[in-house]
């Protein structure tokens, strides 16, 4: 075969493809962020979950209902042909936390979006990512209308660790959105050099 | 969609209460052997090969579309499942059973973001900066 070409013509390329999760509380703007870069219309998956996936619920009253659905709005964004970067909102409730497991394997890093007026509602997602090793940073969505605060009250208030970035966005805005990517891909790359330092000394 | 259980083959009675409906298109099945391989965005390709899917009787109407949409440009788990208007957890049975006929292969699960290559991580900040 001559340059891998099929009858059909050219095989498709198949790209790499990696994940940055963007996680935050109801309402803070994560399909809007995952929108303002993503080349298609966010797209909305879901998931089915049975009884068994959810020991916790109290069903009483419902008891026809054996399955919940779970969203996730993600997008996608073809950095090159052969590199390909998909976004995923994860989904708010807490009960769904086990589905984040699956999110999470091979993420690449996550963006903790937050509203400085409902910080409480980031506090999960900033342990979750803490406890799993996973880089993320902390991108501040700056509402119309809402007092700002420096990113260092932020910091403190969430009492992270000083290697977690904090940065101002606004998740409307395509270039502010693309900036926090970077950051994050940034970070992930420190994290990663960090940890090699780590293993090997 | 026809979501139908194929032909006659009604396993279930009322007495097994509400079934769900998306995976009757598995029949039933909520797992498959080569699952674990199946993350949200790994690709799925269509084999050059897979031409004649349509004499194959033992594939749905899901299957075959799934055939279809990864013919030109692979798409992910995440985006068939979108696309098909169907749970992750059935299309990942769907896509285990086209695995199993090779009609499709999917990509290699993604390392996690530590054993990513360096370079493959600056080719991400040097795209996302030219979009």
């Amino acid at each position: 075969m001559i340059l891998g070409r099929s009858e059909r013509g050219k095989p498709p390329v198949e790209p790499v493809t990696l994940k940055i999760l963007v996680a935050g509380g109801f309402g803070v703007g994560k399909t809007t962020c995952v929108g303002a870069v993503s080349e298609i219309r966010p797209l909305r998956t879901e998931e089915v979950l049975t009884e068994a996936g959810r020991p916790v619920d109290d069903t009483r009253g419902v008891e026809s209902k054996h399955t919940t659905t779970v969203a996730m709005d993600f997008g996608r964004i073809t950095l090159r042909e052969d590199l390909v970067l998909y976004l995923f909102g994860t989904p708010g409730q807490h009960r769904f936390w086990f589905l984040w497991d699956e999110l999470a394997s091979g993420a690449l890093g996550a963006v903790v979006l937050v509203d400085t007026r409902r910080l409480e509602d980031c506090f999960a997602a900033v342990d979750y990512f803490e406890r799993r090793s996973i880089p993320f940073v902390v991108a501040v969505n700056c509402f119309e209308g809402a007092a700002r605060h420096p990113a260092e009250d932020v910091r403190q208030a969430l009492d992270l660790d000083p290697d977690v970035p904090v940065v101002l966005c606004d998740a409307r805005e395509r270039e502010s959105v693309k900036e926090v990517l970077v950051t994050v891909v940034r970070h992930a790359m420190t994290y990663a050099a960090d940890r090699d330092r780590s293993v090997t000394t | 969609m026809s979501g139908d259980v194929q032909g006659n083959d009604h396993w279930f009675d009322d007495d097994a209460g509400p079934v769900v409906r998306p995976y009757a298109m598995t029949r039933g099945r909520t797992s498959h052997a080569v699952q674990h391989r199946l993350d949200l965005i790994a690709l799925v390709v269509t084999e050059p090969h897979a031409d004649d899917t349509e004499a194959d009787g033992s594939l749905s109407p899901e299957h075959l579309h799934i055939v279809e949409l990864c013919r030109d440009s692979p798409q992910s788990v995440a985006e068939l499942a979108a696309e098909l208007d169907l749970p992750i957890g059935v299309v990942r049975v769907l896509v285990g059973d086209l695995v199993d006929g090779e009609l499709v292969h999917v990509t290699r699960p993604v390392p996690p973001a530590e054993l990513v290559d360096e370079s493959i991580l600056r080719d991400v900040i040097n795209g996302l900066r030219a979009l």
